[in-house]
């Protein structure tokens, strides 16, 4: 500090630099209107185009708004694919989505949350845990088509599974598992550390104290980030052509060894075609998966408010 | 003479031998020999950093707990060493409970937190010996009248005085011989403190309470021994006087204890 602001900063009483004070403050709320109103915008930006996005597919889905056809009929729920747009139905794909969702949720929600109470809980700090712990991170970046490639191989070809919803699920749950363990440990981490002592110093075990007071503690946090998770493997297609799900399924699997197709796989096909009418429903199948979205989202907030509403 | 011979004679609850504690290579407390007596309160007290919530850690294997903790020489209770192979370390904490120095209940209701220890540690009561054994421990925690109405609201809607009774009362539902208190009042006002210190000497009947405390007048006028703990130049703590509290702070005979209590550092 100079010399100079030395002095302004000790003489504050004078009449000249109360004015220069009132005037910084001035300057100083200025600032933080700025930023309020670039958050603002931000917003208003992002949810506009969401908005408008959503209004455009909904209106070429059901032509509410310009008065076009309405594809998202109970034919669209109840047709398979078809070559002809208006007996084309959606019926393999939801009923594949659903499938292989279930699946994926059943195979690296358990695994994921227990990899994660292992390395924060258990596992002692050397350098095979700081491995596990970095490359985790990593995985949770790898492009999803290379979960694909190995899914191919290991499921796919390996376990002879072939192109069965099982292998679709299996490659999804390696996919979201990394990203499951990493928001379940930042979950358990902020779990403070005296409520485990307080356990610990009741004569609790290392399982009970994790089971009572870790887990019910950072359950919510564990299930939001495990269904952002899930929310995007519904929305993979990359990983799951590649393990070769099909196009085209003018049939319900019959058990999970079966082939399958997915909603966004089915989109993809439609939107790839050249008659406009496949684009609309195209928009119907955005519709549909959106709304499977939703509804895993809103149980998922269900399940947090009840499980946080226990104490 | 067995064991049980000894046991009946024993006055002391706790007795530590040699007792050096390290984290890593650090070494935080050199060789502390002291016994603690039966249904007596006594404080350790000395300056930040002179190792006395290690030694405190040490006589219910809290230190466990720090991956690189190791406590060498022994802490006999009941006449055995606490940390010989084959001592299981929960066992020892269910019966050598622990006060912490911010009141930490559990997020569930006051209920469930007085009933968490005896749940866990597996008893097999009814609801009825339940309800009663939440209401001895809420009064043996002075804290009964307060709660009696809203045994389920959540325990962090307390204050924190209450709060820490709670977490005493918590302590005592799984039925400890010894319970050691870490600064339990360093967050408190002084009336929630002066409600603590008046409850310590009503444990006392039952209990051996081990104190940590920063706190000088605290240590004279709500114990009946005192430790003084002190640093040495390694940043080692070591025992440095230990007798009743009256002795410790009218007559000291170390020359680092009298400086100490009459202010003059720490």
């Amino acid at each position: 500090m100079s010399a100079q602001e030395q002095i302004s900063v000790t003489s504050r009483t004078s009449e000249q630099a109360r004015g220069q004070d009132v005037a910084r403050l001035k300057w100083r709320h200025f600032k933080g209107r700025i930023l309020s109103a670039l958050g603002w915008f931000s917003i208003l930006f992002g949810l506009g185009m969401l908005v408008v996005l959503i209004f455009d597919v909904i209106n070429r889905a059901t032509g509410i708004f310009s008065g076009g056809t309405n594809w998202l009929t109970w034919d669209f729920f109840n047709n398979f694919d078809s070559r002809f747009a208006n007996r084309a139905g959606a019926k393999a794909a939801i009923v594949g989505t659903l499938y292989t969702i279930s699946l994926t949720i059943l195979f690296s929600f358990p695994l994921g949350v227990a990899a994660a109470i292992y390395l924060e809980e258990y596992a002692r700090d050397n350098w095979f845990s700081r491995i596990v712990e970095i490359n985790i991170s990593n995985l949770a970046a790898v492009p999803s088509i290379i979960y694909g490639l190995l899914g191919l191989q290991v499921f796919a070809r390996w376990l002879f599974l072939g192109r069965s919803i099982l292998t679709g699920a299996l490659t999804l749950a390696l996919l979201v598992m990394p990203i499951i363990i990493v928001a379940s440990r930042e979950s358990i981490r902020a779990v403070p550390s005296s409520l485990r002592q307080a356990s610990y110093a009741l004569g609790a075990t290392r399982w009970q104290t994790v089971w009572n007071v870790v887990l019910p503690q950072s359950i919510g946090g564990i299930l939001t980030g495990s269904i952002l998770a899930v929310s995007r493997a519904i929305g993979e297609t990359a990983p799951l052509i590649t393990i070769g799900a099909l196009t085209f399924v003018p049939f319900l699997p019959r058990n999970i060894l079966d082939i399958f197709t997915v909603l966004p796989i089915q989109i993809f096909n439609w939107t790839s075609r050249p008659q406009d009418d496949f684009r609309s429903l195209a928009a119907a199948g955005i519709l549909v998966l959106l709304a499977i979205l939703l509804t895993i989202n809103a149980l998922a907030i269900y399940l947090r408010n009840r499980y946080q509403k226990r104490y | 003479m067995t064991t049980h011979d000894l046991e009946y004679d024993n006055p002391n609850a706790i007795e530590a031998h040699n007792m050096s504690v390290y984290y890593g290579s650090f070494r935080a407390v050199k060789d502390v020999s002291l016994a603690i007596e039966k249904n007596r309160i006594t404080a350790l007290i000395g300056p930040s950093g002179c190792g006395k919530s290690t030694v405190l850690r040490s006589f219910n294997r809290m230190n466990d707990l720090v991956p690189s903790a190791r406590v060498e020489g022994q802490v006999l209770f009941h006449g055995e060493n606490i940390y010989a192979p084959g001592v299981d370390p929960v066992n020892v904490r269910r019966r050598i409970g622990m006060v912490f120095q911010k009141p930490n209940p559990f997020p569930k209701s006051i209920y469930e937190n007085v009933i968490y220890g005896p749940r866990i540690n597996g008893w097999k009561l009814s609801r009825r010996e339940m309800d009663e054994l939440v209401e001895r421990s809420l009064r043996g925690a002075a804290l009964w009248d307060e709660v009696k109405d809203k045994l389920n609201q959540n325990g962090l809607s307390l204050s924190g005085g209450q709060q820490q009774r709670l977490c005493i009362a918590r302590a005592l539902a799984v039925e400890p011989e010894v319970i050691l208190m870490d600064e339990p009042c360093s967050a408190l006002d002084p009336i929630s403190t002066l409600k603590i210190e008046e409850l310590m000497f009503e444990l006392r009947q039952h209990y051996t309470i081990i104190i940590v405390t920063h706190n000088m007048q605290q240590a004279s006028r709500a114990s009946d021994y005192t430790a003084f703990f002190l640093m040495d130049s390694d940043r080692t703590g070591q025992l440095v006087e230990y007798g009743s509290t009256s002795q410790i702070f009218q007559n000291p005979k170390d020359e680092r204890t009298e400086q100490y209590i009459s202010g003059q550092f720490g």
